[in-house]
């Protein structure tokens, strides 16, 4: 799926500038998607690096599996295939509430960490298990609770009341992440049909 | 507005706070323990480096050549048919895809609308209750190599589409229509 729509995304780009004759502008596009993406990357060092040695210590101090005790019962449902007091529940837990408050700079290491050990427990194979395809469209949908960002800009174009978005946004982002999690749902229940089928 | 950004401003510290206190009561050596977690992160970083070269090019080709106003203006009309404002269109189209170029594209909104128009108000609340898709598929999948992706990327754009249609409504119901 994603090899197919990457190359019709190049694919069609590339005739589509044969056609608009943009083709300086396409040259130049490549160049700069490619420094973008790496410049991203390792913007993405330092909080990576800062994270995961702090995320180190809650995880020896207890921290992270007192999360998983306390807030489980909700997310057991979510993903059924991860044990009770798994490493694995703590980081979603705390990807989760990272994402919420609009630290996407913490939620990022603790959300590549929980992914890590969702792999793990899926025999470390290079595909995509039932609960990383879960985990992943909740963090897509992305439970918002202050867009910050967005709050900024609209101050800069001198909003009367810049944060007047945030109830509307949390509806919105809540029935986002309610469907993602039921769409998910409805995908896991044909892949299982058609598994049975076979 | 003082309360949330005073809030945010001592949530960070106060999660130090509360982890390093977890270290003392157990007794974690928290120095040693940091350096032995960080030094993942590196790693980390440069592992999800091809994955978004390959997904971010592929994007930028597909803007810079006129590809992607061409499915625009293919859209539209199907998408103000079913009730979406012409003038967002393309802020939806490009919220799953890219995460600066929707910010861009909001802002330009906000400059020719005005924050507290319609237009701007339904652009702020698309651009902050949804994530990029494509972006957070490629750097979590990315970082731990995940080739195979399933149904993620279906279940993920699907319900992009079920955050716009609900951020449409509610704000048509919070502050009136146009």
């Amino acid at each position: 799926m994603i090899n197919w729509i990457w190359m019709s995304m190049l694919i069609t780009g590339l005739i589509f500038a044969m056609f608009t004759g943009r083709m300086e502008e396409v040259n130049e596009a490549i160049f700069q998607g490619a420094e973008e993406a790496v410049t991203l990357c390792l913007g993405m060092i330092s909080i990576l690096v800062f994270w995961l040695g702090m995320m180190r210590i809650a995880q020896e101090g207890g921290l992270l599996k007192l999360l998983s005790k306390f807030l489980s019962p909700v997310i057991q449902r979510l993903f059924p295939e991860v044990p009770k007091d798994h490493p694995a529940m703590g980081y979603i837990l705390s990807n989760m509430t990272a994402n919420m408050f609009g630290l996407g700079n913490a939620a990022t290491p603790m959300g590549i960490k929980a992914m890590e050990q969702l792999k793990e427990l899926n025999g470390g194979k290079d595909e995509a298990s039932r609960s990383m395809v879960t985990f992943l469209a909740i963090n897509t949908a992305s439970l918002t609770l202050i867009p910050t960002t967005v709050i900024a800009i609209r101050m800069t174009y001198d909003s009367a009341n810049p944060g007047e978005i945030i109830g509307t946004t949390i509806a919105a982002t809540a029935v986002g992440v309610a469907s993602a999690i039921f769409i998910d749902r409805i995908f896991h229940w044909r892949r299982t049909l058609r598994a049975r089928v076979k | 507005m003082t309360v949330l950004s005073v809030l945010s401003m001592y949530i960070i510290p106060f999660l130090l706070f509360v982890i390093l206190l977890s270290a003392i009561i157990k007794q974690v050596p928290a120095y040693e323990t940091f350096i032995e977690g960080a030094k993942d992160g590196f790693q980390m970083a440069v592992s999800i480096i091809p994955y978004l070269v390959a997904m971010l090019v592929a994007i930028s080709v597909f803007r810079a050549s006129g590809a992607l106003d061409f499915l625009l203006e293919g859209l539209r009309p199907v998408l103000t048919f079913i009730g979406v404002p012409a003038d967002i269109v393309p802020l939806a189209v490009m919220r799953p895809l890219s995460g600066t170029g929707a910010l861009g594209v909001m802002s330009d909104l906000l400059a020719v609308h005005g924050p507290d128009s319609f237009i701007g108000r339904l652009a702020s609340t698309m651009q902050g209750s949804t994530d990029t898709t494509l972006y957070v598929l490629t750097v979590y999948f990315g970082a731990v190599g995940i080739k195979k992706i399933g149904d993620s990327l279906k279940v993920g754009l699907l319900s992009d589409l079920c955050g716009i249609a609900a951020a449409i409504v509610f704000v048509t119901l919070v502050f009136g229509s146009m």
